[in-house]
């Protein structure tokens, strides 16, 4: 009794082809409605996730390499700067230098210009001043001459007379 | 155990009635499941399409495990559904067992030789038919005479025993658990000191049949991978 129902098809003594048509059937059924509307759109989505990934992976390597690129030129563009700075200040500090001496120089120039000018002018005004000396002295030796002299006397040793007062009166002088 | 099963001859075709229930019950469920957590699909996952996309990557992994992925990706819709039925049939008669007028109506699908069987067979069959296919009728036949051309009888011997292996196996499986669940339940019901000594044995046993009707779900479809990659794959 109890052994009955443990052999093999327990379920009675006919072999049940509805059973295996059920099975078939229904295992069939659910996996194309699976596939439909399940597994179908999930492997859809899958697979756009991978090609997602791949894509991105793509536009990473991608911008790595711009990024890279991109600072390589910046490295280069410092560097230039950098020397071109450098080399402004150089050119600054020699224009410095060029312009210090030539202000320096001009300065002395114009020192030396001032000081000859000074100079042209005392002698200028020396000789302004002896001329007139000359001829103050002129004037007094004539008038000290007629009035101590009072007598005649030609016009030759007059004037002999005059030069050599003016001569002695120079060597004061 | 002891119970009579509901017949039904349709036409000369005897259908067992709870069987044919069961059968869409576990459908039903496994379907509902498939469906609602693949609704809203995103690229982003979230909540039951992980789990979704973990089941489908489980079985890729034991397709791959067999067989190029180029041979073996058409199979996959076959694993997935395969391994997500027989899961849910193998945990359908554990929770109880509905018994009408001494006929046993719910229980496991998969504890019938009759359902597992068909599906062991199924599979076999399938393998026949990609192994042409896929190969060519001359290199499937030939492929009966490798390693060696003396094996030939043990070859063909072989393709009825996995048949007889593979779903007997399961079916002992889930049957045992159920038969052992039925007699604890029958304890319990004896009264207060039967339901005491049994509800720990009870629950020890429960949880015991969720991890064997996982494995057996597994090693299922591991099995048809294997037996199809054996047709399907070039070398091995």
């Amino acid at each position: 009794m109890f052994f009955d129902h443990l052999v093999l098809g327990a379920s009675g003594e006919f072999l049940n082809v509805g059973d295996i048509i059920a099975t078939l059937a229904v295992f069939i059924i659910l996996m194309l409605l699976l596939k439909k509307f399940a597994w179908g759109p999930l492997m859809g989505i899958m697979q756009q996730r991978e090609e997602l990934i791949a894509s991105e992976i793509v536009t990473a390597e991608n911008s790595r390499q711009e990024s890279q690129k991109m600072l390589e030129e910046q490295r280069t563009l410092l560097k230039e700067a950098r020397t071109q700075a450098q080399e402004i200040v150089e050119n600054a500090k020699k224009q410095g230098e060029v312009s210090r001496q030539d202000i320096i120089s001009t300065a002395r120039a114009e020192a030396g210009r001032m000081k000859d000018a000074a100079v042209q002018e005392i002698a200028n005004e020396r000789e302004k001043a002896i001329s007139a000396v000359r001829e103050e002295v002129v004037a007094l030796s004539l008038l000290a001459a007629s009035r101590v002299l009072e007598k005649e006397i030609s016009e030759e040793d007059n004037r002999q007379l005059i030069n050599e007062t003016i001569a002695k009166a120079g060597e004061v002088q | 155990m002891g119970h009579e099963a509901p017949m039904l001859e349709v036409f000369g075709i005897w259908f067992n009635l709870s069987n044919v229930m069961m059968l869409i019950v576990a459908a039903v469920i496994v379907f509902l499941i498939a469906f609602i957590s693949t609704r809203n699909l995103k690229l982003k996952p979230t909540g039951m399409q992980n789990f979704m996309e973990w089941v489908m990557d489980f079985v890729k992994g034991l397709i791959k495990s067999n067989m190029d992925w180029k041979d073996g990706g058409r199979f996959h819709v076959l694993g997935i559904t395969l391994i997500m039925f027989i899961f849910v049939s193998n945990m359908l008669g554990l929770p109880f067992s509905i018994i009408v007028y001494g006929e046993l109506w719910w229980k496991s699908p998969t504890a019938d030789p009759t359902v597992t069987m068909t599906l062991a067979a199924m599979v076999i069959i399938l393998s026949h038919y990609y192994g042409i296919k896929l190969k060519g009728l001359g290199e499937y036949g030939a492929g009966y005479l490798k390693p060696m051309p003396f094996l030939f009888p043990l070859k063909i011997i072989e393709e009825f025993a996995n048949t007889l292996t593979l779903g007997l196996r399961l079916y002992g499986n889930i049957y045992a658990g159920e038969i052992l669940l039925s007699l604890l339940a029958g304890l319990g019901g004896a009264g207060v000191v039967g339901f005491t000594t049994a509800i720990i044995p009870m629950m020890a046993w429960q949880g015991f049949s969720i991890f064997i009707g996982a494995i057996q779900a597994f090693i299922f479809v591991m099995l048809t991978m294997v037996y199809l990659s054996h047709k399907v794959a070039d070398d091995h």
